[in-house]
Parts: structure tokens; sequence; C-alpha cells
């Protein structure tokens, strides 16, 4: 690892807060008077999930605080159906009451700094200690490449609707103003990215809604990747079938330029002007992550201990959900199984015991092509001893075909989940 | 490193006196995805809480021998020991079933 200025001064602050432990460790020794306070930031599937079982696995014995900026939860998971026109933002929004249920506290602010050696951060409102620290930011947008997309008036041109939210509604009703004959021009970043199927669904939601209102118009997708990186053969099969002369589709188009104003996008070997122009930015963990010197993974993403989430640099500190550096798909489910792994292993830390060795956990990614059918990706991932990472089981792999029945599970999967996120 | 930990361990009693959730529940919990909290489906896929063993064992067994066609759950038995799949029909049979909810909407 390359050390930074700002690295050596984190680094040298550590080595002198060691020689201050017996003070801090004077304090500690007060916090055990109380229960101990896991302070989880972010409550997104990942974050909510931890918050809820470390609540219900202690049976309410540990304090846990969730730290979110937003007053609602919105998923990401079924907001290409938005797109598609068979769900609305308000179905796929909800509550945290259900949390609070559980003896949650939630405070709605933002982190403004981290001091993982006290043990405590800020908020704008102040000051907050705690024992364990969770953070679950989700990813943050890298626009190095494509700096004039950095803004929120070219964001309103050119949106990128990759966190579930005003930007859904924004392209989709830019899509609904197109013109019939209009171009829809999305582009997919380089993995890794969130939820690698989540182009490729977006793809068939928007050709769905083209096919019942605006038949003549087109899709081009410009994908930095050399093929579809998901459900590759499924998605080939539903674009030629359901979609037949609607989808064009150009692997290793990477993005070199973006004119805002004339919705046209260059790539290393063409010029392609839009209608309707979606970028889905590259992306890294998310800006807690950055804030607190946990992305050490090519400043992107967060090297952590997979039989616990700890950081691997920072104390006291686990990361979950798509800011951890993995060889793991990026989804909701994978998000929560995640979380209760990590939870799992604070609790067993906390009571002075050793996290399960062979931690075992399932992941399943639904993709609907349609308002009803739906097709998935699914494994089991195990604990590998000797490289110290998930690897996926036998028996994993995806849909023969997509199917109205499995359109019915993948909703079932959506209410479910959500039920144990947030209830 | 090793001078924070003894140091701390001079001052940690175990902040936590309840253990920690064994392997099982924490594999068990990662079906919550797809059959709820515990097992205690909200609807659209089966309620696990309170499966008599022998039967959750067998479906199980099923699946992964793909004697029981299933949509996806081939997938996540085939991927789990026997023991697992005895331990999960154990902790699903113990768990009491209870309504699931959904989260509801801000107003
Ligand atoms: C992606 C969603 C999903 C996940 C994750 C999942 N299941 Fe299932 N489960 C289903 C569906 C759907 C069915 C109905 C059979 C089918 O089509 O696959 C089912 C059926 C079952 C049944 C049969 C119940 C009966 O009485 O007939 C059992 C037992 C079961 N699941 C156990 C589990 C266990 C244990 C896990 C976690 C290790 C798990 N499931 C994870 C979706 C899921």
């Amino acid at each position: 690892m390359k050390l930074n200025r700002r690295d050596f001064m984190r680094f040298s602050a550590s080595a002198a807060a060691l020689t201050l432990l017996p003070l801090s460790g004077c304090a500690r020794a007060l916090r055990t008077q109380a229960s101990p306070r896991v302070v989880v930031i972010g409550g997104g599937y990942a974050g909510a999930t931890a918050a809820k079982y470390l609540r219900m696995w202690s049976a309410g014995r540990i304090e846990v605080v969730v730290i979110e900026p937003k007053p609602s939860f919105i998923s990401c998971p079924l907001s290409n159906l938005v797109l598609g026109g068979s769900k609305t933002l308000a179905d796929l929004t909800f509550g945290y009451d259900g949390l609070q249920q559980h003896g949650i506290q939630l405070v709605q602010d933002t982190v403004t700094a981290i001091d993982p050696l006290a043990r405590k951060l800020q908020l704008t409102r102040g000051e907050l200690p705690y024992d364990k620290l969770v953070i679950a930011p989700g990813v943050d947008f890298i626009y190095d490449s494509l700096p004039v997309l950095d803004n929120a008036e070219a964001q309103q041109q050119v949106p990128h609707a990759w966190k579930a939210g005003p930007q859904t509604v924004l392209l989709q009703q830019q899509l609904a103003a197109m013109p019939d004959g209009g171009v829809f021009v999305m582009s997919v970043p380089k993995a890794p990215y969130r939820c690698p199927p989540g182009p490729y669904e977006r793809v068939c939601q928007v050709a769905s809604y083209f096919s019942q209102h605006k038949p003549k118009a087109k899709i081009i997708v410009l994908d930095a990747n050399p093929e579809i990186t998901s459900k590759k053969a499924l998605f080939a099969k539903v674009w030629a079938e359901l979609y037949a002369g609607m989808i064009d589709y150009r692997p290793n188009s990477q993005l070199t330029e973006v004119d805002v104003a004339a919705r046209e996008v260059k790539t290393e070997f063409e010029t392609v002007s839009a209608d309707v122009l979606n970028i889905i930015p590259p992306q890294r963990a998310g800006k807690v992550a950055q804030l607190v010197g946990a992305a050490n993974v090519d400043k992107r993403w967060c090297e952590v201990d997979f039989l616990s989430y700890a950081s691997k640099v920072v104390p006291d500190t686990y990361i979950i959900g798509d800011s951890v550096s993995a060889a793991l798909p990026k989804s909701a489910h994978m998000a929560t199984s995640q979380a209760r792994v990590c939870a799992s292993a604070i609790l067993a830390t906390l009571a002075g015991q050793e996290p399960d060795p062979q931690p075992v956990f399932a992941n399943t990614c639904y993709s609907f092509v349609n308002a009803r059918m739906a097709m998935h990706v699914a494994h089991v991932y195990r604990y590998d001893l000797d490289k110290k990472i998930m690897l996926p089981a036998e028996g994993g792999g995806v849909s023969v075909q997509p199917s109205e029945q499995e359109g019915q599970y993948a909703y079932a999967w959506a209410q479910n989940i959500w039920s144990d996120v947030l209830t | 490193m090793l001078l924070r930990l003894t140091v701390l361990g001079l001052f940690y009693a175990p902040l936590l006196a309840v253990a920690g959730p064994d392997h099982v529940t924490t594999l068990a919990a990662s079906c919550a995805a797809c059959h709820g909290t515990n097992g205690n489906s909200v609807g659209g896929t089966p309620v696990l809480a309170g499966l008599d063993a022998s039967h959750f064992r067998k479906q199980m067994q099923d699946f992964k021998s793909g004697v029981r066609p299933s949509t996806v759950m081939q997938r996540h038995a085939k991927g789990l020991t026997d023991a697992e799949i005895d331990g999960l029909a154990l902790f699903f049979s113990q768990q009491p079933r209870r309504p699931a909810s959904l989260p509801t909407h801000p107003r």
C-alpha cells in the first residue's frame, strides 16, 4: 500500500493514540457500564439489516444507532420497473418506523468526520461515541473521466438513475416525453459496479415501455465491458426474441466525452447522439468509506476480513454492502447476507468469542424482462479457509429462461426482503 | 497492534454477556430474503417457521438431488452440506410462526 500525506497523518495520529490508550481504556471501561453501542452509518439494505439483526440477536442488549440522511428507504431493486411503467417510486419507498420498533435509534444526519482511534464521529448536530462502527455507504460515482457530469444541472439533463429516487423519476419522465422514433442511449461502466445485471434489466424495461408506447424508438447500449456482464445468454435471447430489432448492443464502448446540451457522447470509435441519454458512471465505495480511510484498494473499494467484515485498515470499523472489495456481486441480497455475518461476528466479538470460522450465505438476483416475467442468478457462497475469501459453492447458476412463475417469486423476494430488512 | 491488544485485555471484560448466534443461525438468516425473518414469509414463498424437521430435510435433499423440481431452491440446496441442512431443519422447526408484515409507505 502506498501512503499519501493524509494517510501518513492518520498513521502518526494512530501512533500517538497508542500511548494515550490507558486514558481511552478508562473511557471504555465507563462505557461498559451501559450497553455497548454500535453505530451504523447508512440505512440502505446492508445498514438496516445489520442494525435489525444486532438488536434481534442480542435481544436488545446492544444500543444501535443508524445514521441516514434520507427520511425514508427507497429500494433500488425493482426501480427499473418504474421505467417500464409497472411500478411507481412510491411503491418502492418505505418508512423507517419498523426499525424504530426494534429500539434502533435513527438519526437523520450526515457524518462529517470520524475518529476511529477515539471511537467517535462527528455529525452536523454534534459528536457521537461508539464501541463498534459499521459503515454501509453504498456507492459513490467517479466523474474523473467525465467531469462535465459532476454537477446537479448536468445530471438533470443526463440522469444516472443508479440510486433509486428523484433520478429514477427524472429518467422515466424523459422517456415519456421522448418522441416515437427517438433514440435512448445508455452507457454501462466497467465492472465492478452496483447490481451487475441491472443495466441489462433496465434495457428490457425501457424496451418493454417502448414496445407498448413508442414502437419506432431505438435503444443503443454503449457497454464499457467486453460483453454483457451478467446473465449474458439470457439477456441476449430476450432482446432478440421479445424486443427484436429494437436494441443495438455495442461492447467495448467506453465513453471518452459527453456533450450534455447536445446529448451526444463519444467513444474511442464513434460519436452517438441520443434523445434520452442515461450515463451510469463508474463507481467506488461510498463517501463515508473514503472519509474514514477504509477504501484502501485502488482508493476505490474497502478490503475486509470476510469472517467479520472488519476493515483491514481501520480499527473497530466494519464495512458491508457495495463498498466491499470482493469478487462478489454488489446486490441487495448480498448486502444483507454480509450484514448478517457482520452482525453475528460483532456480537461474538463483544461477547469475547471468536466469530464463525466458516460463514456460508446465499445470494439471488432476479431481473425482470417485462412487467411480469423474471429470471434469476443464484449462488451459495462459502468461506474458503485457504484463500480467506467467499467462493461460490457448487450448484449455483441462472434460470433456464425467464418465466411468469419466477416473476411472481421475484416479487415475493422483494416483499420478503423488505419485510426482513425494515420491520 | 500487540501492545494495543494487551492493553485492551487489561481493561476488557466482554462487553456483552450473551453468546453470538452460531453458524446455522447466521446461515438461516440469509434465507430470509425470500422466506422472511426466521422463516416467517409475508407470502409468495413457503413459510419455513415451524416446519416439521424431517419434512424440511426431505425437501432440501430432494431439491439437491433434483427429485423435487424447483425454480431456484436447487441452487440454494446444492451449496449446503448435509450437516448444514440438518442444522437448518432443526432451526426452522423451532421458530414460532408469527404474522409477518410489510414496511409501511411514508405518509
Ligand atoms: C431466491 C429466493 C429463495 C431463497 C434465497 C431461498 N429460498 Fe427456499 N424457496 C424459494 C422458492 C421460490 C421455493 C419454492 C420452490 C422453488 O420454485 O424453488 C422455496 C421452497 C423452499 C422449501 C420447501 C418448503 C416446503 O414446505 O415445500 C424449503 C424447505 C426452503 N425453500 C428452504 C430454504 C432455505 C433453508 C433457504 C436458505 C438456505 C432458502 N430456502 C433460500 C425461494 C428461496
